[in-house]
């Protein structure tokens, strides 16, 4: 097979704890490499963290794997200083089209109002993001990164774990106060604790085949239900960076994956797809089937899971990678805080509540999509068929077609970190909401409202629209002002001016409103004026010290 | 179509919902769900029963004229 991608080898060295070195106390301590893994090691170093990061291979993912990368995720990344790395090297999307036998039957934009930075979706093979995400961690001097280190045991503690490690030198141990495994779905340290992950397998295979072709199909993902090149069956097409495409084929339960995978089998169906014209040549073939399902509690004691090895979906509607970097954000600031004695420990069960509340919301998402493309009935298939049928004229039916909803942020408004309004507002950025974007201007420059958030230096943000003065308190964490200054207003350096008004227009911002903003861009409280009291008492609820 | 209304319309009076695909999707999910279980003859008088009930409770013959005409066509 053809490849368009040289695996990078990352240097093992051989750990100093078997040349001789006194063996030390970790703070952190995260397992896994992958994209979760490196992006809680890079939140957790810029905020001044020393970090150990372990990963029993010395490359990036195998195979292009994950392949739809959400705004969110985007925007989380361009604070971890990779974000436009992945967005040069992706193919950017809004536009998805569904097409019911040869019609189209419905179609989605994701982002269908002006004003954000980032676009909706990218699609980038999952090798080039872990490969951006090494290239960044590897300029912080807080990661440790140690490739070829294989976990043999984990033992748990009353205030610390220690990490059992193989290397080709040979074994030893380190010890951590705190434990982040970001191992994936198998995650080998999840059962080596004994813990459950409970759900419910699909029975069903999907081929996947990623073919390097030119092609000029426009930049939007396109799935068909019952197409005359694959009937009965589902397919999914999308363009990724260096002209490979990802086309995944259901094939149903009885489908024998070793057949399957081989080219001779694999070929006539993209051919029957592309047409016998089109030159293409296979870059990657897998056959997968999947889970839904989700650890009840993501944190144990010291010990915190994040990503795959807490919580598994379908593929369909990219919340999978997507949900593992938002895990990431959430946990990273806690994390800091906790370690650094600022926050109750009982910040980390928040973790666990919001986190699990976001898996089960994709959970939930992903398994109606899949019942959606692949109906367990007959009853249930014509169901499916006939809003496919009535999609075609009506608009209702189309609301109802279903071949994933594609990955956002969760609105975290159950949190017990929220503060409730006492205040009327319009619009969606209640408490526990995900800040949107917006276009600004800081210095005269043209910039994003979410770049001036918590960038890089994961504090607390107070965004305050207009100028009143306001004295902040004493408060148990620092907290950044921020102020909002309408377009021809007077603005000191660093205020943001709202030059399209779409700050006020989506914060519901008049002069006094105040917002506090936690450091991941989730909405904590607001107020139409400042109080110093109502601010003290927000912090002290967002930080679990009340 | 005069009186059948075709735009979306799950929903909750009085309630939002922060992705507009997430009240149709719970009905479509509760709808799948009553028939889990059923044989295919079962769940045929389920669905006939689901007619004639939203049917009384629609009482408008004017839509439930255009509703049964637009349900047949293509068939």
């Amino acid at each position: 097979m053809l490849s368009t991608y040289t695996y990078p080898k990352f240097e093992y060295r051989t750990p100093p704890e078997l040349n001789g070195k006194p063996k030390q106390r970790h703070p952190v301590v995260v397992i896994g490499a992958g994209p979760v893994g490196l992006a809680t090691a890079i939140d957790l170093a810029q905020q001044g963290l020393q970090v150990i990061l372990l990963d029993d291979d010395d490359s990036v993912s195998i195979g292009s794997r994950g392949v739809c990368y959400a705004k969110r995720t985007l925007e989380v990344l361009d604070r971890l200083g990779c974000g436009q790395a992945l967005v040069d090297k992706g193919v950017t999307w809004n536009v998805g089209r569904t097409f019911f036998d040869t019609e189209e039957v419905f179609n989605f934009d994701l982002l269908p109002d002006a004003g954000h930075e980032r676009p909706g979706m990218i699609n980038l093979q999952q090798y080039y993001m872990e490969e951006f995400l090494v290239k960044r961690a590897t300029q912080l001097a807080a990661i440790d990164i140690r490739w070829k280190h294989k976990v043999s045991k984990i033992e748990p503690s009353k205030d610390g774990v220690i990490v059992v490690i193989d290397t080709p030198d040979g074994s030893f141990s380190i010890d951590a106060d705190w434990l982040v495994v970001a191992d994936g779905a198998r995650s080998p340290v999840r059962r080596q604790l004994g813990l459950e992950i409970d759900g419910k397998v699909f029975q069903d295979r999907f081929l996947i085949a990623d073919v390097v072709m030119k092609a000029d199909f426009p930049a939007e993902r396109w799935f068909w239900f019952d197409p005359p090149f694959h009937r009965n069956q589902s397919v999914l097409l999308h363009r990724q960076a260096d002209s490979v495409w990802r086309i995944d084929f259901q094939l149903g339960w009885d489908a024998d994956p070793e057949e399957e995978k081989k080219p001779e089998n694999v070929i006539p169906r993209i051919r029957a797809m592309l047409g016998d014209e089109r030159e293409f040549e296979l870059e990657w073939v897998s056959v997968y089937t999947f889970q839904c399902r989700r650890m009840q509690k993501f944190r144990h004691g010291r010990i915190l899971f994040a990503g795959d090895s807490a919580h598994q979906v379908s593929p369909f509607g990219a919340r999978g990678g997507n949900s593992g970097i938002q895990d990431a954000d959430n946990l990273g600031w806690k994390l800091r805080a906790v370690v650094e004695g600022i926050a109750s420990e009982r910040l980390l069960d928040s973790y666990s509540d919001e986190r699990g509340y976001a898996a089960d919301e994709n959970l939930q998402n992903s398994t109606r999509s899949t019942d959606f493309i692949t109906p367990k009935s007959s009853t249930s298939k014509i169901f499916r068929n006939a809003v496919l049928d009535l999609a075609r004229e009506h608009a209702f039916a189309r609301s109802l077609v279903n071949s994933g909803r594609l990955s956002v942020p969760a609105f975290l408004t159950e949190s017990q970190l929220n503060t409730s309004d006492t205040d009327l507002f319009e619009g969606w950025m209640m408490p526990g909401a995900p800040m949107d974007d917006a276009p600004v201007q800081v210095n005269g420059l043209d910039t994003w409202l979410l770049r001036q958030v918590s960038n890089a230096s994961h504090e607390f943000t107070l965004l305050i629209f207009g100028t009143n003065a306001i004295d902040l308190p004493e408060l148990p964490w620092k907290v950044r002002v921020l102020r909002v200054i309408q377009r021809d207003g007077l603005s000191n350096p660093g205020d943001v001016v709202d030059t399209e008004g779409l700050v006020a227009r989506r914060y519901d911002g008049r002069s006094g409103t105040v917002y506090l903003l936690r450091p991941d861009q989730h909405v904590a409280a607001r107020w139409r004026n400042f109080d110093a009291t109502a601010l003290r008492n927000a912090l002290s609820k967002a930080l679990c010290l009340i | 179509m005069n009186y059948l209304n075709t735009q979306p319309q799950f929903g909750i009076p009085g309630e939002r919902f922060v992705r507009a695909f997430q009240p149709g999707d719970d009905f479509y999910e509760a709808l799948i769900e009553t028939h889990v279980g059923l044989t295919d003859e079962q769940s045929q008088k389920v669905n006939a029963r689901l007619v004639l009930l939203l049917a009384n409770h629609i009482g408008d013959l004017r839509v439930l004229r255009e509703a049964l005409a637009a349900a047949r066509k293509d068939s």
